[in-house]
């Protein structure tokens, strides 16, 4: 199978679709070698990565985002220019980059809150159909003061609910968000006031929030500050899970160089346009990183 | 609404309970105390206090309009020029977030400018002065209806949006990534806010009736623990702090509107100790 013309690959996944179709049932069962997995994926160019992944992953590698020359402008300062994006579900993408460069308008721009150019394609390869895209997204931080009276089971129930949460609590509704927070292991938080909550605590939380349902794309803005080491970890953690069990793509802006270079399967760098993407290591050797960064790379890490 | 009275006697056999006026002031801080309370907690999570302060001096421009266009019902012209000023300050508001509260504190000042130098126009003004403290006692049964029909709008509104708008509050990108129609909703909030306060400010006062409707909120937040308590306390605090300052000032001949800001002044600091206390 190394056909270069378009048509045909596209044709083979579609061969290859079928047959998978067949065995999908007795696939999902099998033991799943992750790391291999990941190996491959980020060994193979676009297509083929994605084909490898239906084999072996939850994530089937079989929807893909494409976006298509992104720009913002706001009046005649222009924000961000020609963004080009590819993504794959399974794949976990990081947008790093200078304060200012772009990072947060390229995610609103990619939820739709600001007005941009180009498109936004979300494509299921299996039967080349256009469908909407679901985007989950991952705050920085919530507009919560000290003493709001908001507990987590409001703040989430106001997210995925109607029954409106100043009259009571549902019981099937508080039921439904224990569980999603199970996932991320803050069951235990339910009851807890928001503004109580530890940053990691929060980013738990948010990071369920985002995944009641599970979206296509899923769109996560790193805290600058507020977590500690444990934090992090665990939510490096946690998004690793994410990417091993559901099938999602994923496009973090990432402030922490170091977690980048152990998790990220693709680093895009970003000054106002992509100036430099690829594998982790060859865009955090590149000199348009060391450009960007400077000297200041070794305080980062 | 004499059934209603005769209803009201019966149940209230006190002097003050003999007059038809403090019948109707009474339905009306039973309909408007509850209002602001509830619509209350969202402001001020939604920090918009400076934001409802502004909508209520427009209130001098929308009757001067009103007066200038020889409309015998000023309410019409105050209530479209509120709307209008509503959504506008809305629209500023989200195209920059830069400095909100200078462009809020602009038009707040034009409007009253606008609206003072017309009324007092002739040196007349001291015909509107009533605007500026309200006057609950001279509320008419015609008036408490529309007031009945506001509440039941707003109401309606908060039992079908209100996870929407909390959504909205707490981090309205997120909202929107959950599919919360962010702009149509806040429009929609807004205009409520502007018909509540227009509907009401003749009978609490232009100067006052924010107090009214950020101190219930302030002082629940101050003492609750989620969503549920935080409407329960501020509703029982609006509704209290109006039905004893109604009472107080008919005892003592005080106006009333102040009366029931005083009142709730003092919940607020007692809530503020609570708080401490605990938190100690």
């Amino acid at each position: 199978m190394s056909e270069k013309k378009d048509s045909t690959n596209r044709k083979s996944i579609l061969d290859q679709d079928d047959m998978l179709a067949n065995n999908r049932m007795s696939e999902k069962k099998h033991m799943i070698d992750k790391k291999e997995v990941y190996k491959r994926i980020k060994a193979a160019p676009c297509a083929t990565g994605a084909k490898m992944q239906t084999q072996h992953g939850a994530a089937c590698g079989l929807h893909c985002i494409r976006m298509k020359d992104i720009g913002v402008k706001v009046g005649k300062t222009t924000i961000i220019e020609h963004i080009n994006l590819h993504i794959h579900c399974g794949k976990l993408t990081v947008i790093i980059g200078r304060n200012g460069a772009g990072k947060s308008t390229l995610i609103k721009a990619m939820l739709g809150e600001i007005k941009h150019e180009g498109t936004i394609e979300f494509k299921d390869m299996r039967n080349n159909s256009l469908s909407d895209l679901k985007i989950g997204y991952v705050p920085q931080h919530l507009n919560v003061e000290k003493n709001t009276p908001t507990s987590v089971y409001d703040m989430f129930a106001s997210y995925i609910s109607n029954v409106p949460v100043f009259l009571w609590k549902s019981k099937k509704v508080y039921k439904k968000v224990k569980e999603q927070l199970a996932m991320f292991k803050a069951e235990d938080l339910i009851d807890k006031k928001v503004c109580d909550l530890s940053g990691g605590e929060l980013q738990r939380v948010l990071l369920s929030i985002a995944c009641t349902p599970v979206p296509n794309l899923l769109l996560l803005d790193e805290p600058v500050s507020g977590i500690d080491r444990n934090g992090m970890e665990l939510f490096y953690h946690n998004i690793e899970n994410l990417k091993n069990n559901y099938d999602l793509a994923m496009i973090l802006v990432s402030h922490d160089l170091e977690f980048v270079e152990r998790y990220a399967d693709y680093v895009i760098l970003i000054d106002k346009t992509i100036i430099k993407e690829g594998a982790p290591k060859e865009v955090l050797s590149s000199k348009e990183f060391e450009e960007v960064f400077g000297s200041s790379r070794k305080a980062w890490v | 609404m004499d059934t209603i009275y005769r209803l009201m006697e019966a149940v209230l056999p006190y002097e003050f309970m003999q007059y038809n006026f403090m019948k109707n002031a009474l339905i009306a801080v039973l309909i408007i105390t509850p209002l602001f309370g509830i619509l209350g907690t969202m402001i001020v999570n939604n920090k918009m206090a400076f934001f409802s302060d502004a909508l209520g001096h427009s209130a001098f421009t929308g009757m001067a309009i009103g007066i200038l266009l020889g409309i015998s019902d000023t309410n019409l012209s105050m209530i479209v020029f509120a709307v209008v000023f509503a959504l506008l300050l809305n629209r500023i508001k989200l195209k920059n977030s830069v400095s909100t509260d200078t462009i809020i504190s602009v038009f707040s000042s034009l409007s009253t400018a606008t609206g003072l130098v017309i009324l007092s126009r002739g040196g007349n003004f001291s015909k509107y002065s009533a605007l500026l403290v309200g006057d609950i006692l001279s509320i008419s049964p015609k008036e408490i209806l529309f007031l009945l029909l506001i509440f039941v709008v707003t109401l309606l509104f908060w039992g079908l949006c209100f996870n929407k708008l909390h959504a909205m509050s707490l981090n309205s990108s997120l909202a929107k990534s959950k599919g919360v129609p962010i702009v149509l909703l806040d429009n929609i909030f807004v205009v409520l806010i502007a018909l509540i306060v227009m509907l009401s400010i003749k009978w609490v006062g232009i100067l006052i009736i924010n107090a009214l409707l950020i101190l219930p909120a302030a002082a629940a937040r101050n003492i609750a623990a989620d969503m549920r308590e935080y409407h329960l306390f501020s509703v029982i605090i609006a509704v209290f702090s109006g039905i004893a300052g109604l009472i107080l000032s008919y005892y003592l001949s005080l106006a009333t509107g102040p009366t029931i800001v005083m009142i709730a002044a003092v919940i607020f600091f007692l809530t503020f100790l609570i708080r401490t206390f605990v938190n100690e």
